[in-house]
């Protein structure tokens, strides 16, 4: 039970920097990006193929999977601000275009990661008096490190004018900020999260496959729904912080679910119908106490 | 200082075309106020968003400070505009902090990496809020949406004179306030107008505002400007006179619709 506890914990930080990065798009830029599924996948790819053919570092390799996934996030950027294409739709037709580059990159639909050095193996090896939460503390660490450099961001000057676009762009136009190249740039930032969280789930689950980003947008909204109802917060250090609770909820529900959900006939393949459930519920959540409390006054 | 010349503005196209901006052509010195009149769809803040670059005109230029900005991006002209709309929802960034917004407005170019809030500027904030008489100090931390009507308009006027513009244009600011909060806001923006000397243009429906502040006032009405008035043939101007013009104006169209012809 503890190591499965254990397992669902790095989970949750390993997914939570997919997470951050579904938060800055849906939560500070109120852009709903659908690049993540995409993007996840071309940082596990990057990741693995760097380990594969050419034994790059495995903490290096996060970092180039980092900038593959802001150049996929520029790319939905600029297809929205520069050529005027709906966000939705920007951010499926990179989706797509990244399933074929992924493809590319990879060579094949499957990569294994059990005979090359991993950022586990090297976590293990370099902590191994921590025992077995060596790789936990490590990656607690890591997206902890992450937060706080968001955190610091975002009350930058800088920092602020990108929240700022998400909140009023027409304001923060008539302030003297650019909001295109604003939104280009949170959409590189978040994408680069995300591709860097697909290139530690790569190396953490020893392979990267060519369908594993396939709702990477609803576990993200997930953990930043589920986060964002238990802590109330403007500020945006716990706003951050309830991303990271809400995915390591998150992932803790799903090992129970997978564990003990059979006794109601939970199946593995379930878990992505029943995730968008709860999003649904979430999301629509305040339109049904509104309508509730309209009825009630109104009688 | 501004310069508008022969500026048209046409909204859609073919049948149900409207031209909101029929030829004007306006001229500001540094340190001129003027204020604007006219009916509902005169073309006043269409006047107001050509200037600032919301949006642009079908022909004709606007260059400021001698540069032509007919083309220039809103946000690039903002940082020598500011601008007050009416709706005091639009000024502010609601979700974020009375300091996070007065943080946005102190600087309208090259943004850093540096923190926004620092000691230094958040004295430099309860300064300039008390120095404006907005009682905002003990909130610099409340999200804006937490703010009164009023309250929001005081905000976005600290925020649209912090950073020491060019031009200073509002439509219609205190539109939405109740008369006590509207007077406070015209008191405010007459304060920093006069004592900063800024060059401003002001769209009122409120003709004893239009009268009293400035030193031009022009009467708009179907995209053009119809009457002018500055500096002592203003001061003389009484709010029935610019009633009887205006209606004389409003008589005129009604025949001219009338007329079988
Ligand atoms: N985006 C738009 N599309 C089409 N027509 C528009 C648009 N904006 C303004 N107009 C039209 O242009 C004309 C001038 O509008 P404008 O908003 O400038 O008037 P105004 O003088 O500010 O009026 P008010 O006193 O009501 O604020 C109106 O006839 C209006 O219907
Ligand atoms: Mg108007």
């Amino acid at each position: 039970m503890g190591s499965i506890l254990i397992h669902a914990a790095e989970q949750g930080f390993a997914y939570g920097i997919a997470a951050l990065g579904v938060f800055i798009t849906f939560r500070i830029l109120r852009f709903p990006d659908l690049t993540v599924d995409g993007s996840f996948v071309t940082g596990a790819a990057i990741a693995s193929s760097l380990l594969t053919s050419m034994g790059v570092d495995p903490f290096l390799a996060l970092a180039v999977a980092f900038g593959a996934g802001c150049v996929a996030g520029a790319v939905t950027g600029l297809l929205h601000t520069r050529l005027g294409i709906t966000d939705l739709l920007a951010g499926v037709l990179s989706m797509i275009m990244l399933y074929s580059i992924n493809l590319r990159i990879m060579g094949k639909p499957n990569i294994s990661l059990l005979r090359v050095t991993t950022l586990s193996d090297v976590v293990e090896k370099a902590l191994s008096p921590l025992g077995a939460v060596a790789l936990l503390v490590v990656l607690a660490g890591l997206t902890f490190l992450i937060k706080l450099v968001l955190d610091a961001f975002f009350r930058t000057e800088f920092g602020l004018a990108l929240r700022a676009t998400g909140d009023n762009e027409a304001m923060i136009v008539s302030q003297g900020v650019n909001t295109k190249s604003m939104k280009v740039f949170g959409l590189a930032l978040s994408n680069g999260l995300v591709a860097m969280s697909g290139a530690l789930v790569a190396q953490y689950s020893g392979f990267a496959d060519v369908g594993m980003g396939v709702g990477t947008i609803v576990t993200g909204l997930a953990a930043v729904i589920v986060g964002g109802s238990l802590i109330r917060s403007r500020r945006i250090g716990w706003m951050t912080a309830s991303v990271l609770v809400g995915s390591l909820i998150y992932r803790v529900a799903v090992m129970f679910a997978l564990r003990y959900g059979y006794l109601i006939g939970f199946q593995a393949s379930d878990l992505k119908l029943v995730t968008s459930l709860i999003v649904i519920v979430a999301l629509v959540i305040p339109t049904v106490r509104e309508r509730l409390m309209r009825k009630v006054g109104s009688c | 200082m501004l310069d508008v010349q022969g500026v048209e503005k046409r909204f859609r196209s073919g049948a149900d075309e409207v031209l909101a901006l029929a030829g004007i052509d306006l001229h500001l010195d540094r340190g001129d106020f003027l204020t604007v009149i006219g009916s509902n769809g005169a073309g006043k803040s269409t006047l107001l968003h050509v200037i600032c670059g919301v949006l642009l005109p079908t022909t004709g230029r606007v260059r400021l400070g001698g540069v032509d900005v007919t083309c220039a991006p809103a946000y690039r002209r903002a940082r020598r505009i500011s601008r007050i709309v009416q709706d005091p929802m639009k000024g502010t960034a609601p979700s974020m902090t009375v300091a996070e917004n007065l943080a946005l407005a102190s600087k309208r170019r090259g943004r850093t990496l540096r923190p926004a809030i620092s000691r230094r500027r958040r004295a430099a904030f309860v300064d300039r809020l008390s120095d404006l008489g907005v009682d905002l100090t003990t909130r610099l931390d409340d999200p804006v949406s937490t703010l009164s009507g009023g309250e929001r308009q005081a905000l976005a006027v600290a925020m649209a004179t912090l950073s020491c513009p060019d031009l200073l244009l509002l439509d219609e600011h205190t539109a939405a306030l109740d008369p006590k909060n509207a007077e406070r806001i015209v008191e405010l923006t007459r304060a920093f107008v006069e004592e900063s000397g800024l060059t401003t243009i002001m769209v009122t429906h409120n003709m004893d505002q239009a009268i009293e502040l400035g030193n031009r006032l022009a009467m708009m009405h179907k995209g053009q400007f119809v009457h002018e008035v500055r500096d002592e043939a203003k001061r003389r101007a009484r709010v029935c006179d610019l009633v009887e013009l205006f209606s004389r104006r409003h008589v005129a169209d009604d025949e001219l619709l009338l007329d079988p012809a």
